[in-house]
């Protein structure tokens, strides 16, 4: 069998700290409650979806690299851990070209607002220690420094669209033999800040957080890579209905018919899941990885009565991109093989 | 399809023109200015102006004097009033290298799927900045706000360069610190080798701003004297600002339409240094990795490149690192390699440092000559390499270009004469 496949995926959510986790409420249709998200001097705090404490603790976020690190980087670690699951010795060899995408939106958003709050205070006191974990790539390299993977690293800006343009440059890397395997992940941390700019562009969203991981890598596998859409750009909201129906047009020539659509934008009369809105909030930089993730589980509990599921993305501000998702292997009634209502 | 199973033969990868090329720095404005100002030497440090830095250890950097107004541009009057300062040098500087390479011009409409790919480290973040104070200000200020939120974010700026421009393929912004803006003419250089596109808009773009100005300060990074890369007494960077765009597209279809070619990509390397956050290992192994790379792709030896841009930021750390690099790749060579940072002149200008550095390498090759850093003192011990002090006038073919990233982000692209 030729192509990308996913051989492994992760998720850290507001369901938990496990893809396993997010898919039962996906099924379940379970909304997780949003969380009071305090912002310094103001009287009423934000709200969020946030990722709960993870019990127990997992112990890669121990590593010294995240000692220091932001809430975005444990997530990244985490998820993307979770994705190799046992690969993980063989991915981190020193013969393993292990290449890393990941894709952020608002990226370190807790600790930019802390350190230029600082700065505005008193920069000769504003702490050298918080600066390096602002820059958009630090959760990244934090994930290679854990698993010493020295090949490529990207991290790419952009919308909700970004995770899945992120597994195309994953898909395409591999093609071009430029690494042996590709962990792409996309993330969120939630900020009060975060919470103020989105209420001011889509009134009523929640903010939520987490991470979603795909690890990818040449066949066979077990979900293929069947396709991804040429991403369809907008600058407004008029402009992304639109987006939104020709990128439906591309993938309509792909995927089989009475392929089950999960998007994060309403599905119409094609039926599917919408997620993670409903169930988990606006998850941004993870959106289209949650996506991804649940998509995957569900090929692999047999929830795709053509085998394929179409992971549509409707981003905020920026793109609307879709990847067409084709079981590997046959799908095994796993412990989570329950399927769900269309 | 960005993405579909490649079930075919790869066809055989083709050579990547760059037939335009755009420069926004503190040393001027256009590719014409920059091919005088880069082999003289001369520096364009100022006292910081765009922000307050009274309380800051550390108060020059190279400002850029960005032109008024905008290009005329298929942006309406309303997008290009509501665009930052960042934005506007990035546009500048695309709208010289797309007219540059007659893409306007162009009539098989391949503009419609030409991608683009731009590196960043900090987007818009002055509009950032202002939607934070305004959020935190004692009574919370509203207009504004909502343009501050679009405008700040890279994405929107590689949206309006796309659209200003006709160009409508693919936007990927790429922020792997200040090695960005190489990644990104590196990641377009392998979309047109490949034959996944047939031309790509690339390069790199970053402004001052108060947070990153801070940032480095608080890290003792800055130099409180003056940008001295590779000098045994060498104390620290200097920041810059600026935007560099290339066009580029495979060379056989540039030498059918009678497009001008400027020079050549010809080789990319990219390595991950899992050291530290901030702190490059320091036998620069990633470096290493990274320039070795770039030149296996290219072909080359040590022995045919005729000058290495440094990434020479001037940081003790830093610089010492990426010697023993250089020494380490050009082995017996490194006694014959010219060698110079142009941050001495300009400054460290992050996201867009690569892309500049890459565009100073082309007009080198095209005019033959070497960009020098001038009034050095002692080398560092580890330098065993000719610094280029003075104006040079060299005949060469090839030069490779380091730019390297906190987050352990090395890439080195190799640049060829137009031949």
């Amino acid at each position: 069998m030729s192509g990308v496949f996913l051989h492994g995926w992760g998720a850290v959510s507001p369901a938990g700290w496990a893809s396993g986790l997010m898919w039962e409420a996906l099924r379940d249709r379970r909304q997780i409650d949003p969380q009071p998200l305090p912002w310094p001097g103001r009287p009423d705090p934000m709200l969020a979806r946030r990722v709960p404490a993870p019990s127990p603790r997992p112990a890669i976020l121990a590593h010294p690299r995240l000692r220091r690190s932001s809430p975005l980087s444990q997530f990244v670690v985490a998820a993307a851990m979770e994705a190799l699951g046992g690969m993980a010795g063989e991915a981190t060899g020193p013969s393993f070209r292990l290449g890393i995408v990941c894709s952020i939106f608002t990226g370190c958003i807790g600790y930019s607002r802390r350190f230029y709050g600082e700065v505005l205070r008193e920069p000769s006191t504003a702490s050298p220690i918080v600066f390096p974990e602002t820059v958009f790539n630090a959760p990244a390299s934090h994930l290679g420094a854990v698993l010493g993977a020295r090949a490529a690293n990207y991290t790419l800006v952009g919308d909700e669209g970004g995770f899945i343009h992120g597994m195309a440059l994953a898909a395409q890397w591999l093609e071009d033999n430029l690494v042996d395997g590709c962990l792409v992940v996309g993330a969120e941390e939630a900020d009060p800040i975060t919470c103020d700019a989105m209420g001011r562009v889509a009134q009523g969203v929640v903010v939520a957080e987490g991470a979603g991981a795909v690890w990818m890598g040449r066949g066979p596998g077990r979900v293929e890579l069947a396709a991804v859409t040429s991403p369809e750009f907008f600058m407004d909201r008029r402009g992304r209905s639109v987006a939104i129906a020709r990128a439906r047009t591309q993938w309509e020539g792909v995927a089989r018919e009475g392929t089950p659509m999960m998007s994060n934008a309403p599905c119409g009369a094609r039926g599917g899941w919408v997620f993670p809105g409903p169930v988990l909030g606006e998850g941004l930089g993870a959106t289209g990885a949650w996506q991804v993730v649940a998509a995957a589980e569900a090929l692999a509990a047999g929830a795709s009565s053509t085998g394929e599921v179409v992971v549509e993305t409707a981003g905020s501000n920026e793109q609307v991109i879709a990847a067409v998702l084709r079981a590997g292997k046959p799908a095994a009634s796993g412990p989570r093989g329950e399927g769900v209502p269309l | 399809m960005l993405y579909r199973p490649c079930l075919a033969e790869r066809r055989r990868p083709c050579r990547v023109a760059v037939t335009g090329l755009g420069l926004v720095t503190p040393l001027g404005i256009g590719a014409a200015a920059h091919a005088e100002a880069f082999p003289s030497g001369r520096a364009a440090f100022r006292p910081v102006t765009l922000f307050d830095v009274s309380r800051q250890r550390v108060k020059r950097a190279g400002e850029v004097d960005v032109p008024p107004g905008l290009p005329a541009t298929r942006l309406g009057g309303r997008e290009a009033a509501r665009m930052d300062r960042a934005g506007r040098m990035v546009l500048w500087a695309a709208h010289e290298a797309w007219s540059q390479a007659g893409w306007g011009r162009m009539t098989d409409g391949g503009l419609d799927v030409t991608p683009v790919v731009l590196g960043t480290t900090s987007g818009g973040m002055t509009l950032g900045e202002a939607y934070f104070r305004a959020a935190h200000a004692p009574v919370p200020e509203h207009p504004g706000q909502v343009t501050r939120l679009v405008h700040y974010q890279p994405q929107r700026q590689a949206q309006d360069v796309a659209a200003a421009l006709g160009l409508g393929g693919d936007i990927t912004v790429i922020a792997n610190a200040c090695a960005s803006g190489a990644n990104a003419i590196g990641h377009a250089f392998q979309k047109v080798r490949s034959g996944r596109a047939r031309r790509v808009l690339a390069g790199g773009y970053d402004a001052l701003c108060q947070l990153v100005f801070a940032g480095f300060d608080s890290l003792q990074a800055l130099s409180p004297t003056r940008c001295r890369p590779f000098d045994a007494s060498r104390d620290g960077l200097m920041l810059g600002e600026g935007a560099a765009v290339v066009c580029l597209e495979e060379w056989e279809a540039a030498r059918e339409r009678g497009a001008a070619v400027l020079g050549e990509v010809c080789g990319y390397g990219v390595a991950t240094d899992v050291h530290h956050l901030t702190q490059p290992e320091p036998g620069g192994l990633a470096a290493l990795a990274a320039m070795r790379a770039a030149c296996a792709q290219a072909g080359v030896t040590p022995w045919e490149v005729g000058y290495v841009n440094a990434h020479g930021t001037g940081t003790p750390a830093n610089d010492v690192a990426e010697a023993r690099a250089i020494m380490a790749w050009a082995g017996e060579q490194a006694s014959r390699m010219p060698v110079s940072s142009t941050k001495a002149a300009m400054g460290h200008l992050l996201g867009a440092a690569g892309a500049v550095e890459a565009a100073a390498c082309l007009l080198a090759l095209a005019g033959q000559w070497l960009p020098p850093q001038l009034g050095g003192g002692e080398p560092d011990p580890a330098c065993g390499f000719p610094l280029v002090r003075e104006p040079t006038r060299r005949a060469f073919e090839w030069a490779l270009t380091n730019s390297f990233g906190f987050g352990g982000a090395n890439a080195s692209l190799v640049l060829r004469r137009a031949s």
